[in-house]
């Protein structure tokens, strides 16, 4: 991670602001340790980064396997929600935790800019 | 060995919290009494979590078990708590190996012989990895892992044999093939991988309270990715390159899903 600790916030800022979204994080993908977050209430984020990495981890294998390249921007949808996730470069992984009727075209441009940030 | 199984199996009655129990388990393991030792390193690892030999203990026993998926997460967790456990990375070389990541393993190994040059059996499998040793293919990831009547499952499917791939919850490939962009077939490498991602997405949902997971849509450098649960024990997987746009890949991922779980339903 390249970025100081006070430009996490300022990463965090440009997804949250997005209509819909109920929270955003920065993770560490090797080991799933949150590294900045913003997250509603309630929700667990230790747990849910350990998952999200994990998730990252195995996609990116299999998705290098398939010769596909390594992912650049992955979106897990659910019934009630969405987790959208862009991995930077430098080994982070930018969440957001999401309405089911997000835009999720604007969240992914965020968590791109919000990458870039982050670095 | 007898003897010393004994031995070690009173010991650890005296004493639970021993750390007899990772001779004790290997002994086992070496004896092929793969139940007994699963049982003494599942009872060790519960006492000593935080343990990278106990991890690594219960990673052999569930790899003679054929039980690659777990036997990775395993090695990984002991990675994570000890980097330079040569066990480990040598285990987790053994799996890369086995499902053809010969870039992957020949890393590992390297990583565990900077940490122990002398270890002989690493010099070897490092040779091996590199092709200068004996020819040594990588065995299969598991002898089940056969497609089962895979024309069937996707049957007038476009992709149906390089971009369409239906899993069970521990990676065993059920039908549908795929191949990498030069031509090679992935299959069995890309369901190594994804074995367990359907459980992880599902738990992830759980947690954030979003009832069931529907699917995964991922963008590559040069292909999308989409993963589809047809059913709470199987996974779908299908790959086109990125001309296709990501919506399309979502109706192609939702036709398969479709004939994946009738192919489901009627093999049940």
């Amino acid at each position: 991670m390249t970025a100081p600790a006070a430009a996490y916030g300022k990463a965090l800022d440009l997804i949250t602001r997005v209509r819909g979204v109920r929270g955003a994080m920065l993770v560490s993908a090797e080991d799933g340790i949150v590294v900045a977050e913003q997250l509603m209430e309630g929700i667990k984020g230790p747990a849910v980064s350990a998952l999200a990495a994990s998730v990252a981890t195995r996609l990116r294998r299999a998705m290098e396997a398939a010769g596909v390249g390594a992912s650049l921007f992955w979106h897990l949808q659910a019934e009630h929600g969405a987790l959208l996730v862009v991995p930077t470069p430098g080994g982070t992984l930018v969440v957001a935790v999401a309405e089911p009727d997000v835009n999720v075209g604007l969240v992914r441009l965020e968590l791109l800019r919000a990458a870039e940030v982050v670095g | 060995m007898a003897d010393e199984i004994k031995t070690l199996s009173s010991q650890l009655a005296q004493d639970p919290d021993s750390l007899v129990f990772l001779r004790l388990g290997e002994l086992l393991r070496q004896k092929g009494q793969l139940d007994t030792a699963h049982r003494v390193a599942v009872t060790g690892l519960e006492r000593h979590p935080h343990l990278p030999d106990a991890h690594d203990l219960y990673a052999r026993i569930l790899a003679d078990k054929h039980d690659y998926e777990r036997a990775f997460d395993e090695w990984d967790m002991a990675l994570r708590i000890a980097p330079d456990h040569v066990g480990a990375l040598k285990g987790l070389a053994f799996l890369y190996f086995k499902v053809g990541d010969v870039q992957q393993a020949a890393a590992h190994l390297e990583a565990a012989q900077r940490v122990a040059p002398d270890d002989p059996g690493v010099a070897q499998a490092l040779a091996i990895a590199r092709g200068e040793g004996a020819a040594a293919e990588p065995e299969p990831i598991a002898p089940a892992a056969q497609p089962i009547e895979e024309a069937r499952v996707f049957a007038g499917l476009e992709g149906a044999q390089e971009g369409l791939l239906l899993l069970d919850a521990s990676g065993r490939v059920l039908g549908g093939a795929l191949k990498d962009p030069a031509g090679r077939d992935v299959t069995e490498a890309v369901a190594a991988y994804l074995a367990g991602v359907s459980q992880e997405a599902a738990r992830t949902v759980k947690l954030l309270g979003l009832g069931k997971w529907t699917g995964l849509a991922a963008e590559g450098h040069l292909g999308h990715v989409h993963l589809a649960p047809p059913s709470s024990d199987a996974l779908l997987l299908v790959v086109r390159d990125r001309a296709v746009p990501m919506g399309r890949l979502a109706i192609i991922a939702q036709r398969a899903a479709l004939a994946a779980r009738r192919w489901l339903e009627a093999h049940a």
